[in-house]
């Protein structure tokens, strides 16, 4: 008898463990069934490509991945070829920029201002370097031209057609360069026939024409999509309904090997940020750590736990 | 050579001679910046070179303090004129560059102001008090008159100056001549960028040439070297 209620005991004791164990990890019973790889997220040096590194980052460890951050490394110039040779495994892209680095003279493929189109082809040229393109988010990182709230409503401006037939009564602010690219005033006068009455030379997306904008000098500015200053501001971003600039929609970048060692959980998750990642979305997340100097740890949680991503 | 030739292609086309970007605006800008810009300085430093400079006092501590603006970097000022005139709803452009040039123009005026003023001799200064002229009458009909060369001079190094830095102005949605410079480099068009170059030299020479005829013209007569 007494021996019977000694090994009820310890079936209890594991029992209770077991318990203990399956509510720890969020993933259930696999949590602890697999053994989940080890994952380097790495990030550029700008705070959105930090933000986004923590999303990606959070999720996992929610998850039961042991995840370890480098973040602030530099510009594409160094992260690129970290990922490659292994000292990241993980980190956030633009796919048409990206195309364009790997692929500089455009043989594998080059970007278009379809995303689809653009992730085909980028997954083409990230093949012999063995990375792995991830779905992309609606949420872009890309020229775009905004209009002040009071601009939009007097003029009834949604989208870059609209501009057309008033082009001629406006004035265009951008870097200096814009009136001679294909991406800015030439393009807009390619793809929409807009006009401008003039041209103001700012700087590239920066604070000159985010005051210009404000202090009412230009009535359109170029921003990047993606640019704090518009939440801020009250900006409008106007919609690109003809499709002028190419797909930077922002993806996950992951290393084959990491895949190979795992179940599929990995992509899943990070597919799963993707597809709540809107435009409006990444832009209250860059407002709230570039303007109003919140802990990007914090607002990547917040945000997580909104979108019922994490717990 | 090519780069010359391009050169003397891009001042020569007609093109770049026109409208509210060509260069006879620009170069009017930059002179109405470069004026306005000394004459802020001219209000500021010479009252107070005047009085030192007649009264003798505290003269060390002020040209010291004024020598600090040649110490502080003009693009720094520039960034911080930024910030101030667009929080002052003054817009881009000519204010923050007002901003960055006054300090750069001060210190050349007050200096040469106050040593003109003091080194008048000393003995005519005494003579005029003697012969019972008020201290204003003494500043404006004797010390005024016969500093009136190197108080010039110090105006003139002042404008050269501003002239030659008021290209900063482009980086901060500016116009003139500095635009060609800016544009030039961001456009990869280094035919702009040296034209823009040349013409601001060009100014500066200009600018030169005209304060040293005028500081010639007015030597009293009674100093003139007669050859």
């Amino acid at each position: 008898m007494k021996r019977g209620r000694t090994l009820f005991a310890a079936f209890l004791a594991i029992a209770v463990v077991a318990t203990a164990c399956g509510g720890a990890g969020s993933g259930g019973a696999t949590a602890t069934a697999v053994t989940r790889p080890d994952v380097i997220v790495g990030s550029t040096n700008f705070y959105e490509q930090i933000t986004l590194g923590e999303l990606y980052s959070q999720i996992l460890e929610a998850n039961g991945y042991k995840v370890t951050r480098k973040f602030n490394l530099g510009n594409r110039e160094i992260v690129e070829p970290a990922i490659e040779s292994g000292q990241i495994d993980v980190d956030a892209e633009y796919l048409a920029t990206l195309l364009a680095f790997v692929d500089k003279n455009g043989a594998i493929a080059k970007p278009t201002t379809d995303p689809k189109e653009t992730q085909t082809g980028l997954q083409k040229a990230l093949d012999p370097k063995s990375l792995t393109v991830l779905d992309p988010a609606a949420a872009t990182d890309q020229n775009g031209f905004v209009v002040t709230q009071a601009t939009a409503s007097s003029k009834s401006l949604k989208k870059l057609s609209d501009l057309a037939p008033i082009g001629n009564t406006l004035v265009l602010g951008g870097p200096p360069e814009c009136p001679q690219r294909p991406f800015c005033a030439v393009g807009l006068k390619n793809t929409y026939g807009i006009t401008f009455k003039d041209f103001r030379p700012l700087d590239a997306g920066g604070p000159l024409t985010v005051a210009a904008l404000d202090g009412k000098q230009i009535d359109v500015g170029l921003l990047f999509t993606s640019d704090p200053s518009i939440v801020a501001k009250n900006f409008v971003l106007l919609d690109d309904d003809k499709h002028l600039q190419l797909a930077d929609n922002i993806a996950p970048v992951v290393r084959n090997a990491l895949l190979q060692k795992d179940d599929g959980t990995l992509k899943r998750l990070l597919n799963s940020i993707s597809a709540k990642l809107s435009q409006t979305e990444l832009n209250d997340m860059n407002k709230q750590v570039a303007v109003d100097k919140a802990d990007s740890k914090a607002v990547a949680a917040a945000w997580l736990k909104k979108q019922g991503l994490i717990k | 050579m090519t780069a010359l030739g391009d050169l003397a292609r891009w001042l020569t086309d007609p093109a770049n001679w026109q409208g509210s970007h060509g260069i006879p605006v620009r170069v009017l800008e930059h002179i109405e910046l470069s004026g306005f810009s000394v004459l802020v300085a001219l209000v500021i430093a010479m009252p107070i070179a005047l009085y030192l400079g007649h009264t003798g006092r505290a003269g060390f501590v002020a040209i010291n303090v004024a020598n600090v603006g040649r110490a502080l970097p003009s693009l720094a000022l520039l960034a911080f004129g930024l910030v101030i005139a667009i929080s002052l709803g003054l817009g881009l452009g000519f204010w923050p560059t007002v901003f960055a040039l006054v300090p750069l123009a001060i210190p050349p005026i007050l200096t040469n102001s106050y040593v003109a003023i003091r080194e008048v001799d000393r003995d005519v200064v005494e003579a005029a008090r003697g012969m019972g002229l008020s201290e204003g009458q003494i500043l404006r009909s004797i010390e005024v008159p016969l500093g009136l060369p190197l108080m010039l001079a110090g105006i003139r190094t002042a404008a050269v100056n501003v002239v030659a830095t008021a290209t900063l102005g482009a980086l901060v949605a500016g116009g003139a001549l500095g635009r060609f410079i800016v544009d030039g480099l961001a456009l990869q068009e280094y035919d702009q960028l040296m034209a823009g170059a040349l013409l601001v030299a060009l100014l500066a020479v200009g600018t030169e040439v005209s304060f040293a005829a005028l500081e010639r013209a007015t030597v009293p007569a009674g100093m003139r070297v007669v050859r």
